[in-house]
């Protein structure tokens, strides 16, 4: 019954969109506030029907209705409670289904609280917003129905991909879908800006916090995703620059230049049309992301079950959405000015280096991701880029910007002096250049790559950190007090560069510093690694809930007190595949990776790994993220704060 | 069905790569086992979906890991081991692309970008430039600077 | 101008998303041969048949021929099987490699199934079929007259493959001096 009900409500959902789609957005044309008002109603409705047929969903793979066919194809009774919930989003059909859940939900927010917000430019931002919803219920209806029916239902169903029985992927794709949805009313925003021909004080305060609400689960999910294929994958990388990171990545560096973009647009009026296109941009890379992998066009680890029908849909999808969106630029951005003036050394200018470096960061994955696809059709040979190239793109102008990271908040709005600026850096450039020294100290003259890593690293969060020393010693009489009153925006600043700088330090000290060691062990062997000693105590069979395992426990002394390490090879009979789970000792100096192998006469082979800092890299991910969150609770983000309208051209140059 | 074996097929190629250099293959010679292995890293598996040979644990991943071996052993150089499988497989096994007339958009686009970018955040910076008006002395800036300084915001 | 540069976001996109289109309906994991018009590299292989003779380069030349990689692993080989028989009957120079395979395995895959090879190698190693960049099984290489690779074909060999394209292939290096 769950199916049938969940099925009518995406039908009803569907048609709301298509109200929403056209009635707002004739309304604000006729100036007819009733059907302005119609739009915020089917807003609000189809929240409530998608958030139904999700429910449906998930109800159905909760009780194992195998008549479901999805529920047949990956979820089964053995199968842990969790995972078969997580199952709803385990398979594309039910992914879909939660990135319209999230879309709708987006559009039942703006729907509820879009009051404060000028009439039409609410009506303009829910109709792009029903046309967008249009489009994806529709293809969920017509290519990727998740309630379709078996006849007769199976007594047992099959399971889902095992690799995804994971806490970590449990949380994985819906934290992602929220920072690429999340976009999507940005670029609502950014459309009805240009169709309504201005941008406004408060269209700039009702956009940043979006931007930053989608920007931390964004943030959060890439960080999730690598953490998982570290400990899942089993041979301990932590970034593959696989298409399908790289489409996570591209949104997540052009979503990182809009948020720094639309702080500009915000304080100072300034980038207007360019914080609109990276709005288009950054929504348009996430729909890249989320749907490239499912068009065939590349091959990758992640990618569902291939459907060339669906990748023509969701092209269509692409071309309209994207096309449509930079024709209107192109034709009503030009029009749009803003007045607000800024010297060359200034909050601004750092701000458009950062958008420069982020832009140009975001065409090389671009380019390395996509041009595969372009070279061959151009001369038929097949070519491939990975780590290496990026290791000579990439990492050259990523460099550049952190160093100038830094900077930006020392920097002040409108006009500065470099001098004085230079001045103000002094503290932590002393401090890079102590650890570049040390760094030189330890590794000689081979590890300058490693000296300048740990460099930059100390630069980041030496600087980072100062920016809140500095304003507290300055109140030090009132620390209490100056703690308090300090703004959430700076603190948020604050963890999210120093965030960046963990993970400059993670990602230096793993790549200097890493060693591994594959060998042949029976029990009661005792291997010497990386300054410890590890023992195969044991060497077992296991029985899981839905799957057996081969597991290796290890005793591991040296460094601090003994403990127990262990590695298992689960096979599940259901999915008939195999997964490796790690054993990781997880500390701040470095992990111990264990992975067990293939068994044969001579014993069964071990896999060992020592990832020095490695930990951190996820620690500043994180960190980032919170320092997200911390800014978007600062009082003056909060949605709805602002409700006076004032045309950017004509606002005057706020006093400083 | 054919779906279902799609996702079956993409279950299996998944599981368990765990790092696959098996003890065996190995090189006794420490020095030569470690360019293997830094070459191997560089080797696309054509036969996974994004692994490097020395992810793989394809069998025709160790094929070519042995031969990688066998070729250092013979006295290959690396650029010579490395020539060896891509005159069997293109330049496709090599996770690096090759630097030639058709990818020099791949290589130099980054840069022309950045370029690009560059003159156009410069010509957009100056427009914003307000006419200066040199009324304040340096001194004068710097203090001015120092008082904005103390009470910056976000 | 000015108007020029806000056009330059619509022009692009439109660029790369005729790239989308046109690579849509191609096979990612498809990989072109680098062996097309390379003379077939030198081997000699030991038979599959016992007391039959083996298979090596010396065998190719004079009249075009396809070279058929399989293995009795090999599912896909299952499917082109019969199809193979098909066009030993027509005459058509076949030889086959029984590819990191055990021997007695390639052979039992011929002896239950039917023959449909001039000569059959064993190259249980793989290393013949990776000189020739073979990544999977079946794989078919057309070899002209000068003992050269002009064609290969990846997977099972169809009716259709053949009408398509291997089939007329044949004809025309038949008709090359």
């Amino acid at each position: 019954m769950s199916a049938e009900v969940g099925q009518f409500a995406l039908i009803l959902a569907l048609l709301l969109a298509l109200v929403q789609a056209v009635a707002p957005l004739w309304g604000a044309h006729r100036g007819d506030g009733v059907l302005m008002a119609v739009g915020r109603q089917a807003a609000l409705l189809q929240a409530v029907f998608v958030s139904v047929a999700f429910g449906c969903l998930a109800y159905a793979f909760v009780t194992c209705d195998f008549s479901v066919s999805l529920v047949a194809q990956h979820s089964n009774t053995a199968q842990p409670a969790p995972y078969r919930f997580a199952a709803t989003w385990g398979s594309h059909e039910g992914s879909m289904l939660l990135w319209v859940l999230i879309l709708a939900l987006c559009g039942g927010v703006l729907g509820a609280f879009g009051g404060t917000l000028r009439e039409t430019l609410q009506a303009r931002v829910l109709g792009v917003q029903g046309m967008i919803a249009a489009s994806f219920h529709g293809f969920l209806l017509f290519t990727s129905n998740p309630f379709l029916r078996l006849d007769p239902a199976p007594l047992e169903g099959m399971e889902l991909n095992p690799l995804l029985q994971d806490p970590g992927l449990v949380m994985h794709p819906p934290v992602l879908y929220a920072g690429y949805v999340g976009f999507s009313v940005a670029f609502c925003f950014a459309v009805a800006a240009l169709i309504e021909g201005r941008v406004d004080a408060a269209w700039a305060r009702w956009v940043r916090p979006w931007v930053l609400a989608a920007w931390i689960p964004l943030t959060l999910g890439i960080t999730l995703g690598s953490a998982w294929a570290y400990y899942e994958l089993g041979w301990g990388g932590w970034w593959f620059w696989d298409p399908v990171e790289n489409a996570s990545l591209m949104p997540w560096l052009l979503g990182t230049a809009l948020l720094h973009s639309a702080l500009v647009l915000e304080r100072r009026g300034a980038l207007v049309s360019w914080t609109i296109l990276l709005c288009i941009l950054t929504f348009s890379l996430s729909l890249v992301g989320t749907f490239l992998v499912r068009s065939g066009i590349l091959t990758s680890v992640h990618a569902f079950a291939v459907d060339p029908k669906r990748g023509v849909y969701v092209l269509g999808i692409i071309a309209l959405t994207t096309g449509l969106s930079l024709a209107l630029y192109g034709w009503r951005a030009p029009a749009i000015r803003s007045g607000a003036l800024f010297q060359p050394v200034s909050r601004e200018g750092g701000i458009t280096l950062n958008n420069l470096f982020l832009t140009a960061l975001c065409a090389t994955v671009f380019l390395g991701t996509f041009s595969p696809v372009f070279i061959e059709m151009l001369n038929k040979d097949k070519i491939s880029v990975g780590p290496p190239y990026y290791a000579r793109t990439f990492a050259p102008l990523a460099i550049p910007l952190l160093a100038l990271v830094v900077f930006g908040p020392l920097l002040n709005w409108k006009r500065d002096d470099w001098r004085a600026v230079m001045k103000r850096a002094r503290v932590p450039a002393a401090m890079a250049a102590a650890a570049i020294v040390l760094g030189l100290a330890f590794n000689g003259l081979k590890g300058v790559v490693t000296a300048a890593g740990l460099g930059l690293a100390a630069w980041l969060i030496v600087g980072s950190a100062l920016i809140l020393v500095r304003r507290w010693w300055a109140g030090r009489a009132y620390l209490a007090r100056s703690i308090r009153t300090t703004p959430r925006s700076i603190v948020g600043l604050t963890l999210a560069h120093a965030g960046l700088g963990l993970l400059t330090l993670g990602i230096t000290g793993v790549t200097a510093w890493e060693s591994d060691k594959v060998l042949s062990m029976r029990e009661g062997d005792t291997v010497a690694f990386a300054g410890r000693t590890l023992t195969l105590t044991a060497f077992e069979t296991v029985q899981g809930p839905n799957y057996q395992a081969r597991e290796a426990r290890f005793t591991v002394k040296g460094q601090g007190a003994p403990y127990v390490l262990s590695s298992q090879k689960r096979f599940y009979p259901t999915a008939q595949s195999q997964t490796t789970e790690a054993g990781i000792k997880v500390t701040p100096l470095g992990n111990l990776y264990v992975s067990v192998g293939e068994e044969s006469p001579t014993g069964v082979v071990v896999r060992l790994w020592n990832h020095p800092l490695i930990v951190w890299i996820w620690i500043g991910g994180f960190l980032m993220g919170a320092g997200g969150a911390v800014s978007l609770s600062d009082r003056r983000l909060r949605l709805g704060a602002a409700t006076k309208v004032v045309p950017v051209s004509a606002q005057p140059a706020p006093a400083e | 069905m054919k779906r279902l074996l799609l996702i079956a097929v993409a279950a299996a190629s998944l599981a368990g790569p765990a790092g696959a250099v098996n003890p065996d293959e190995q090189m006794a010679d420490p020095a030569m086992e470690a360019r293997a292995h830094k070459l191997s890293r560089d080797l696309r598996c054509v036969v996974c979906q994004n692994q490097s040979i020395d992810d793989s644990d394809a069998a025709l991943a160790r094929d070519l890991r042995i031969i990688l071996r066998e070729r250092i052993a013979a006295g290959d150089t690396d650029e010579q081991a490395v020539a060896f499988l891509v005159a069997r497989y293109g330049s496709f096994v090599q996770l690096q692309p090759p630097m030639r007339f058709d990818t020099l958009a791949l290589w130099f686009g980054p840069l022309a970008v950045l370029l690009a970018g560059g003159i156009g955040a410069a010509i957009y910076i100056r427009g914003r430039a307000p006419a200066r008006s040199a009324t304040l002395s340096a001194e004068e800036e710097a203090e001015v600077a120092e008082l904005l300084n103390s009470d910056k915001a976000g | 101008m000015r108007r020029l540069l806000f056009l330059a976001p619509v022009v692009v996109f439109v660029a790369v998303l005729i790239g989308f289109f046109a690579g849509l309906g191609r096979d990612p994991t498809l990989l072109p041969s680098t062996m097309i018009d390379k003379p077939v590299p030198a081997f000699s292989l030991p038979p599959v048949r016992p007391e039959a003779q083996g298979f090596a380069t010396t065998d190719l030349g004079g009249e075009p021929a396809l070279v058929n990689f399989y293995a009795s692993w090999c599912a896909a080989c299952r499917i082109e099987h019969p199809f193979l028989m098909r066009l030993r009957s027509q005459g058509v120079t076949l030889h086959g490699v029984d590819w990191k395979d055990e021997r007695e395995a390639g052979f039992k895959w011929l002896a239950d199934r039917g023959d449909p090879y001039v000569r059959v190698g064993h190259d249980g190693s793989g290393r013949t079929g990776i000189d020739m960049g073979v990544s999977a099984v079946p794989e078919t290489f057309v070899v002209d007259k000068r003992g050269r690779v002009r064609y290969r074909h990846v997977g099972a060999i169809t009716a259709e493959v053949w009408e398509q394209k291997l089939g007329p292939m044949m004809e025309k290096l038949r008709a090359e001096l």
